[in-house]
């Protein structure tokens, strides 16, 4: 199954409690997207980290063909709240493929709000990032809680959950399985589907027994030793 | 037990909750902001009491405040933050009070970048304010260990009647980590009989106070700060060694640095260089004997210093340290900017190369 088959909307908009890894989703989506010859846009909106955003990828985003929009390219290394205008060109633009890296929580999807108007009359989805071992968003009501959250700053409704469950270098495949069951109670409460389960390669064969599609990713989002 | 993913700094408010933090006081600044976050929502829900501070200044006074009342009291900031607190952290070591500090340090001087720094090493060490004091000062690698050392920082603070900051560059308050909660080893504590709580039945009022009028009073009173310091030194001081038992070339570093170190070694020792890493884990009190006794060793031949830093700080403790027994090398980077494995290696080999 291609990135293109799982993430089927012309915007892809990625949120979620923080530290769930939305934006190693959003960039593994967007270079998957880029490898299957389709035209991508990627931007940075994360107004809330200061570290590990997705424009610290930009070289590698860059050279796949992915045009990167972020805050002021002169402040990439500044804790600014502010957005880049050229981010009207990927919601606008209807030939490209657009992938949004939102901050963390409802505080970092507000800057979606603006946008809402536009983004409502375009086809998105909002996507929701689950990590089972976010001490925040163990549970499903927890869980859900968050995604209302983002959903009601927003104005935006949530059609798609990604489960991104791991323990970065302790990760296992019941690590993933864990939060497949999570993510499952999550979906059958609020009828929203899972879209897929992020795994390692070295993982995707032990996952064959879940229900929906396997996204294989590299790590794009390395600490200085690794 | 059951291994839970936290981001450096909610985790450091977690493991202060934890460990019976009463009160916190803060002030919003990059890379430590999620530390008065966090704990705005979630102390208050323990029974403790939050207060967004109206500056750096008056939190680290509102600290004096509620630890001379005998309450666990804790602050962070970040470098910048933390120069506005130093007065404040003197007066408190001054009249003996018990409280944590963490620091999630940033690049300097001024307001620099908000990327990681180690730039606060004299600060922390040497001290930022005035007098005859020291603070103890743990400086952990992972988040694991920040969130120990947090846990432990509050009885060594209680142990000790003394500041205990805790110093993590603003990487390791910002990543994310497996952690896992497990309890850390009791101190038997003294009783807070000195607190500042109300007279009540008590024959004496307890004050609180680093005003000494009369010059052999503030004399008595500075030997016997010094006394409790030699204390400390004796009882408290931590580090690591990583593979030093047979290393020609000793690699000092610690906080985020000496992570990347670890990577380092293992190119290094792939290609057969014999290297070490000696991580001091309490910076004040620094392990001096330690590190002095490693110089001594005929194997060891040189060292290289690495830190977020331009010209090296704690290098002046490593010097003092293995004094002039080896030669040390320098590497280092300030402004946020981190020493990468391939720099290490390559000025590993280079340090070694002029000794060989």
């Amino acid at each position: 199954m291609t990135a293109g088959d799982i993430c089927t909307h012309r915007l892809s908009i990625v949120t979620g409690h923080y530290g769930t890894g939305k934006t190693e989703f959003a960039v593994n989506l967007a270079l998957a997207l880029a490898q299957e010859g389709k035209p991508v846009m990627m931007a940075d909106l994360d107004i809330v980290n200061p570290y590990f955003r997705s424009r610290e990828r930009r070289q590698m985003l860059e050279s796949a063909g992915i045009e990167l929009i972020s805050s002021s390219q002169a402040c990439s290394d500044a804790d600014v709240p502010a957005l880049p205008a050229e981010l009207l060109a990927i919601l606008e633009n209807r030939k490209v493929r657009g992938v949004l890296d939102i901050g963390g929580d409802p505080v970092g999807a507000r800057v979606l709000a603006r946008f809402q108007p536009k983004i409502a009359g375009e086809d998105y989805q909002l996507i929701y990032v689950l990590n089972a071992n976010r001490p925040e968003v163990k549970t499903a009501d927890a869980a859900i809680r968050y995604l209302r959250g983002i959903e009601a700053v927003t104005g935006l409704t949530c059609g798609g959950i990604v489960n991104n469950t791991h323990l970065c270098g302790e990760t296992t495949a019941e690590e993933i399985r864990k939060g497949a069951a999570l993510a499952g109670a999550v979906s059958s409460q609020t009828g929203i589907p899972v879209l897929c389960h992020m795994a390692e390669a070295q993982f995707t064969n032990q996952l064959s027994d879940l229900r929906e599609p396997v996204f294989p990713i590299t790590i794009r989002m390395k600490k200085p030793w690794e | 037990m059951e291994k839970e993913l936290w981001k450096g700094n909610e985790a450091i408010a977690e493991a202060a909750i934890r460990a019976g933090c009463d009160c916190f006081f803060g002030y919003p600044i990059t890379p430590q902001s999620e530390v008065p976050e966090y704990m705005s929502v979630h102390l208050p829900q323990h029974g403790g009491v939050f207060v967004q501070s109206e500056s750096e200044v008056a939190a680290i006074n509102m600290v004096y405040g509620a630890a001379g009342s005998g309450m666990r009291a804790m602050t962070s900031s970040s470098s910048p933050g933390i120069s506005l607190k130093q007065e404040g952290i003197s007066y408190i070591a001054g009249a003996e009070l018990p409280c944590v500090i963490v620091n999630c340090m940033r690049g300097g001087p001024g307001l620099g970048t908000i990327q990681p720094g180690q730039g606060d090493y004299y600060q922390a060490t040497r001290g930022g304010g005035n007098g005859d004091y020291r603070t103890l000062v743990l400086a952990p690698s992972n988040v694991q260990e920040t969130v120990d050392f947090v846990q432990e920082a509050f009885d060594i603070a209680d142990q000790y009647r003394n500041p205990v900051m805790i110093v993590c560059d603003g990487l390791i308050g910002q990543m994310m980590e497996p952690i896992e909660w497990h309890p850390i080893p009791k101190r038997k504590l003294p009783p807070k009989d000195w607190a500042a709580t109300g007279r009540k039945s008590r024959e004496h009022n307890n004050i609180i106070n680093s005003l000494y009028m009369a010059p052999e009073d503030c004399d008595r009173h500075n030997h016997h700060l010094a006394e409790k310091y030699a204390a400390m030194a004796k009882n408290e001081t931590r580090w690591q060694e990583h593979q030093c038992q047979d290393a020609e070339i000793v690699i000092t570093a610690y906080g985020t640095p000496a992570r990347i170190a670890l990577t380092a070694l293992e190119a290094l020792r792939a290609e057969g260089v014999k290297v070490g890493l000696f991580r001091p884990v309490t910076l004040w009190p620094f392990p001096e004997r330690a590190l002095h006794n490693l110089a001594a060793a005929s194997h060891v031949k040189a060292f290289l210093d690495v830190e977020m830093s331009s010209s090296g700080q704690m290098l002046d403790d490593v010097r003092l340290a293995v004094e002039g027994q080896k030669p040390i090398h320098y590497l280092g980077h300030a402004g946020g900017v981190m020493p990468t494995v391939e720099e290490m290696v390559d000025a590993a080999k280079a340090a070694l190369k002029e000794v060989k």
